[in-house]
């Protein structure tokens, strides 16, 4: 059976492909590890390629902003190739940071299907909300004002990506940022959202209820934790999958909690499944 | 729109007002405590109401009038959904009109990352040319008396530091900073050679040698000889060589204490112990940046722990940042290059709750302080995706002047690699950051000729970091390692690149052109641009044919290469500035020709009764217990630990929160370096600062017992580990300090050999004073042991939270009457008693058997007893996992002879210690595992959640749920 390549994409300051790509070699994938620049260079830089994935880090430091640069620099030079690679059944993926890039681009939600497409963004503050859609959502800061690194219980409140089509209902895997609120533009894209099931993971309590800080850690409208665009072939969350991928990871040990395929592994697993049986 | 005459343009960015902006609700909150609590009337805001923040970014340059400049501008510098932007004035808030408007930025020279990161940005997108500075406008809005004394006051302590920014009032935009002059050159002489000793001195003051009478004696005279004058480069890169910092001369110099002739401390306590040992898993001790031992058959593991205590007093958060940055870099130049995957970090400061009318002027107050420390290490330890896992932290008043701030860092690097040696021939090259004035002694530099007049010079003792520019070194550097592509590599750290050539080319020579160094900004000196101590810079030997491919990797990365010279075979250091020369010094001068220092040192063993605390016997052991939980050496350091990002790199096994609410204080932490291997890395460490006026032998026997007993809790063996020493003391002239030293020194030979676990790597860092009013405040004897060590199966470990209802409760080890310098008296005031002490030959055999039973999966939780003795270790592991437990006192062991009263035997901080979770099953097989060693079952886990103490007698002496206990324990630390 053919290996499932999949690109693990760097830039200055991303920090997480080492084990990002460990987790997707475990799940039977064929990772690679190439700098933007090196994609960039490259003519067809996604041949061969099932899925693309921005893992977590600090791309450029975040210095304007969480992803915001590495964002800038994909959509001068880079956005074709992936969205070519989404129209032809590809696989984006994007972890943290990488979720924030993803955001930043628009390919995050995307046009959202019974939603009117956006106008310019206004940029006043003294103006009120605007109609715009896109950029509709967006991460920001957390509501403590600060980096937090903690497990999270997370719902899988819908099964579009192929990551999340063999999860149970409920996973457990840790969050570490601090830009990661999730926040729309108006009340409406929420619900376009929702409504077209785009909302694919939700901050939870353990008892799988949506509930304040610490379970949402970063006081996220909506509990949401995650997204997909309207196909679900891209998706996007703030916890790190990766790091529920082997089971030495799970952060309370002893109670029967180390088991054998840990949520972050099931989730690539998932996907290196779907796309193999080519859904 | 138009730009104006001067082609500048100001972008001001803000929060949009439907969106809360935490940063700018805890400015406030900060604010109106400040007012609160400090109540100078300078400095108090009465009547404000909201504090907005505005990030700018002062856009200059010809770039700007480029079709599109200003679009791309817009999209690159705010988020449209979150973020309002206006770059045609002021933004308009909702609360209208501000009642005062300052400007922060910071001073020029000043490394300024985000505004770098901005133009590299720009640049990528076609629009060179433009230059990016960024600052920060704060609106104050409120009804009350905003004069500008009191605004300036407020920010000066609240959102700016003085040290490194300018504080600027409002409403108008600030004009941009002037242009630095250029540099010309100029060869500057110092007339050393008719000096006398009164002359040598001055010549030392103005060049801030910071070197002693013989030592400029020995310079004079060396020039003497030459029949030349030294040049300005020659003099200053002796001192540097010559420092306390670099070469250690307290710890090598020879010592007379008390009749006694000690010929090099460090020789003959801490590297004896390792000579002693010689254990064959060492691989690099004492001669790199880090110290090495084996990890597998394949790979090392290098360890190197610094301290940066100056820098973090005076600008917490680029000092802090600085000293994680700092220590990365020594690993990063350990062997041909270490990959980072752990930092530690251990700060000492004084009690947060102090009164601000009680702080030394010229001090921040320790809230400010830890605020800033931990947010310098959280920025630069986080965007290096290395996780911040271990650490700790003390409280004690003598701190207030001068904080300790430990930084540790390990990294994994093939067996192959650990040896490096340049050779002749080879270019000498500098990766990374540009040179400023950074690190340099404004001062110094200002008071004698040696820099051309410069505004640039004021704020540039002060480091800020770029740690995306330290991610970038080191990606490229890694890559370059593993293409063979140079023959040695180290950091620039203290002196710059006069210490980091100086080393490599030791026994070669080097040569180096010093106006090939890329400069931050025009107008720095030849002995600048060589002393400059920039941040994120590494200095590699690479053979000329390598220098291709070189440049492509660290083009791919971002990097700049700076071909200096090269390195020769005439041991000799010389340096040009556009052909001129300005250095030419015999290698062995310069690293041999210091003369050894003689020293005086006494110890006087102080006279401490026991203490008599005021509540006696009669004390509530509830009550006592809660209030020790919540001391802030002991409280729940969550606050910090959660800033960290501790799992970065997916190696994390057993994390520094444990338990059923990932809450509890772990021991040790192990993380596993390559993820293909089930092998583990142990790291933890001891200190204890209060035990030092005391004792410093017993307290530093006392430090490296506690970081193996920390080891052992998870499962390795203290003969399978491995110690760094880090130092920090007063000043070294004073014999007493020096005594202390001494003692302390001789405890850490003592421990190693009998606990089979070599020293392999140190630092010290002395003359840790605050002068206050004619008054000179010493710090505690400071000694932080470290150690690491290696797993061969990382999955052993267990974490410290109990794990279920039922279970037998061990306590392992003597508990002794050893109250002295403990918590519990610390929590009374009372100063004195019996220090705890290690029994050296039974500790190393408990601590191993303690290993052992972690290893063969005899306990299902294991918890070392520190600060608070047996008390906290309970109440610990109880609330950790959520559940009960009941012990009775009168089954603890205490050697013969030794009778305890309650509060003795619950608070006694005697070492070799720990309590383990057994399962009814496995009792048998741990009694027999310890059939020979002190162990005793106390008690039971319990399902209700109450920590249950009972007498001899049956009595119940301490009873406490353990909700209560958490919550003391989670009083928060600032």
């Amino acid at each position: 059976m053919s290996r499932i390549r999949a690109l693990v994409l760097r830039a200055a300051g991303t920090n997480c492909e080492h084990e990002t790509a460990h987790a997707l070699e475990a799940a039977g994938a064929a990772p690679a590890i190439l700098h933007l620049k090196e994609i960039q260079a490259a003519p067809d830089p996604l041949d061969e390629a099932a899925m693309v994935v921005f893992p977590g880090g600090f791309s450029y430091g975040d210095d304007l902003g969480a992803g915001r640069i590495q964002a800038e620099e994909i959509r001068a030079t880079f956005l074709e190739p992936l969205q070519a690679l989404v129209r032809r059944g590809g696989l984006v993926l994007g972890i943290c940071n990488g979720f924030q890039v993803l955001v930043k681009l628009g390919l995050l939600p995307g046009p959202i299907p019974g939603q009117k497409p956006g106008q310019k963004p206004d940029q006043k503050p003294d103006s009120g909300p605007t109609e715009s859609s896109n950029p509709s959502v967006s991460l920001t800061w957390n509501n403590s004002g600060r980096y937090e690194d903690r497990w999270v219980h997370l719902e899988v409140s819908a099964r579009k990506s192929p990551f999340l089509a063999a999860l149970s209902e409920r996973i457990h895997l840790p969050v570490a940022h601090a830009e990661g609120k999730f926040v729309v533009r108006t009340p409406a894209i929420l619900a376009g959202l929702e409504a077209g099931g785009q909302v694919a993971l939700r901050y939870v309590d353990p008892e799988g209820n949506p509930a304040g800080f610490p379970w949402n850690p970063n006081g996220s409208t909506g509990h949401v934790a995650g997204i997909t665009d309207a196909t679900g072939r891209i998706l996007g969350l703030m916890p790190h999958p990766e790091r529920n991928a082997a089971p030495l990871h799970h952060p309370s040990p002893g109670r029967g909690n180390r088991r054998e395929r840990p949520d972050g592994l099931a989730f690539f697993m998932s996907a290196v499944d779907s796309l193999r049986r080519g859904l | 729109m138009h730009l104006n005459a001067s082609r500048r343009v100001l972008v001001e960015v803000a929060n949009h007002p439907r969106f809360p902006d935490p940063h700018a609700e805890e400015a406030l909150q900060e604010a109106l405590q400040e007012a609160l609590q400090e109540a100078p009337a300078s400095g108090r805001l009465p009547g404000l109401t909201a504090i907005r923040l505005v990030r700018t970014y002062d856009l200059s340059g010809a770039g700007l009038e480029r079709e599109g400049a200003l679009d791309t501008a817009r999209s690159l510098l705010a988020d449209p959904v979150v973020e309002a932007l206006s770059l045609e004035g002021p933004l308009r808030f909702p609360e209208g009109d501000p009642a005062a408007v300052v400007w922060i930025r910071f001073h020029p020279g000043v490394m300024d990352p985000v505004g770098l990161s901005a133009e590299g940005a720009l640049k990528r997108r076609g629009y060179e040319g433009i230059r990016v500075v960024t600052g920060q406008k704060v609106l104050l809005y409120g009804a009350g008396s905003f004069e500008a004394d009191r605004v300036r006051s407020l920010v000066a302590r609240t959102l700016a530091n003085p040290v490194v920014e300018e504080i600027l009032l409002g409403p108008e935009i600030p004009p941009p900073h002037k242009a630095p002059t250029p540099y010309r050159f100029q060869r500057v002489e110092v007339d050393l050679l008719g000096a006398d000793n009164a002359r040598l001195e001055a010549i030392n003051q103005a060049y801030q040698c910071s070197l002693n009478r013989v030592e400029m004696a020995a310079i004079r005279d060396f020039f003497k000889a030459e029949n030349r004058a030294p040049t300005d480069v020659e003099l200053l890169t002796l001192a540097q060589t010559w420092s306390e910092h670099c070469k250690h001369k307290t710890f090598r110099s020879c010592i007379e204490m008390d009749g006694e002739v000690i010929d090099g401390l460090l020789q003959s306590t801490v590297f004896q112990a390792t000579r002693t040992l010689n254990r064959p898993d060492c691989l690099s001790v004492f001669k790199d940046n880090a110290g090495v031992i084996a990890f597998d058959d394949d790979h090392g593991i290098a360890f190197k722990v610094e301290t940066h205590n100056h820098p973090s007093a005076i600008e917490p958060y680029g000092g802090a940042g600085t000293g994680i940055g700092g220590v990365i870099r020594d690993v990063l130049g350990t062997g041909l290059g270490a990959r980072p995957f752990l930092n530690t970090d251990v700060f000492c400061f004084a009690p947060t709750d102090m009164d601000p009318a009680d702080l030394p002027r010229g001090t921040l107050h320790p809230r400010t302080l830890l605020r800033g420390v931990v947010a310098g290490v959280r920025d630069y330890g986080n965007r290096m995706g290395i996780p911040t896992a271990s650490g700790a932290l003390y409280f004690e008043k003598r701190y207030v002047g001068n904080p300790v701030v430990y930084c540790g860092c390990l990294g994994i690097l093939p067996r192959s690699m650990v040896e490096k040696a340049a050779r002749p021939g080879d270019r000498v090259v500098s990766i990374g950051g540009r040179t400023g004035r950074d690190g340099i002694g404004g001062a110094t530099f200002s008071s004698v000729q040696l820099t051309s007049e410069s505004e640039v010079v004021s704020a540039t003792s002060v480091q800020i970091g770029n740690p995306i520019m330290e991610k970038r070194v080191m990606e490229g550097l890694l890559r370059a390692r593993d293409e063979g592509l140079y023959h040695a590599v180290t950091d620039c750290g203290a002196g710059g690149l006069s210490s980091a050539v100086g080393e490599m080319g030791e026994d070669l020579g080097a040569r180096v052109e010093l106006s090939e160094v890329p400069l931050k900004y025009p107008g720095l000196s030849a002995a600048e641009i060589w002393l400059s101590e920039a941040q994120e810079r590494m200095v590699l030997a690479v053979a000329p044919g390598n220098m291709p491919r070189l440049h492509a990797i660290m083009d791919l990365e971002g990097v700049e290469v700076s071909d200096l010279g090269h390195f020769t075979d005439d041991k000799r250091l010389r340096l040009t500035y556009e052909g001129q020369e300005v250095c030419d010094l015999p290698m062995a001068f310069l690293h041999d020709g210091a003369p050894s220092v003689r020293r005086k040192a006494t110890w006087t063993q102080p006279e401490v009764p026991e203490p008599v605390i005021p509540e006696g016997e009669d004390m509530d052991l509830n009550k006592v217990l809660c209030r020790v939980l919540a001391m802030p050496d002991i409280a729940s350091k969550e606050w910090v630990i959660r800033q960290y990002d501790h799992e970065v790199q997916g190696g994390s096994v057993v994390k520094p929160l444990q338990g059923t609410a990932c809450e509890g204080p772990g021991d040790g932490v192990v993380v596993r370096p390559l993820l293909s291997s089930p092998r583990g890395v142990a790291v933890a460490s001891g200190m204890n600062p209060h035990q030092g006026d005391l004792d410093p032998y017993h307290m530093a026997v006392n430090a490296v017992d506690e970081a193996l007993r920390n080891l052992a809790a998870v499962g390795c063996p203290p003969d399978r580990a491995a110690l760094l020493d880090n130092f920090t003391w007063g000043n070294p002239d004073r014999p007493e300090v020096l005594g202390a030293l001494v003692r302390a020194s001789r405890g850490c030979h003592d421990a190693a050999v009998a606990f089979g676990a070599p020293f392999v790597s140190g630092k010290d860092s002395l003359n840790n004073e605050f002068a206050h009013e004619g008054e000179t405040i010493t710090i505690p004897c400071t000694l932080l042991i470290s150690a690491m060590g290696v797993l061969d199966d990382a999955s052993v470990a267990v974490t410290l939270d109990l794990k279920g209802p039922g279970n037998r409760l061990y306590l392992a080890g003597w508990t002794r009457c050893e109250l002295g310098a403990s918590h519990l008296h610390l929590l009374h005031g009372a100063a004195g008693g019996r220090i705890p002490r290690v029994d050296l030959n039974r500790a190393p055999v408990l601590l191993d058997r303690a290993a052992s039973t972690v290893r063969q999966g005899l306990a299902l939780s294991a918890h070392d007893l520190s600060e608070g003795g047996l008390a906290v270790a309970l109440a610990e592991m109880a609330f950790s996992g959520g559940m009960g437990v009941e012990v009775d006192l009168d089954r603890i062991p205490v050697p013969e002879g030794e009778a305890l009263r309650p509060h003795e035997a619950l608070f006694s901080e005697s070492p070799t210690r720990l309590l383990f979770e057994v399962s009814e099953t496995k009792a048998e097989a741990l009694e027999a595992h310890w059939a020979d060693l002190p162990l005793a079952c106390i008690g039971t886990t319990r399902e209700a959640e109450i920590l249950i103490v009972r007498d001899g007698k049956g009595k119940s002496i301490l009873e406490a749920p353990i909700t209560d206990l958490k919550k003391a324990w989670q009083t928060p630390l600032i």
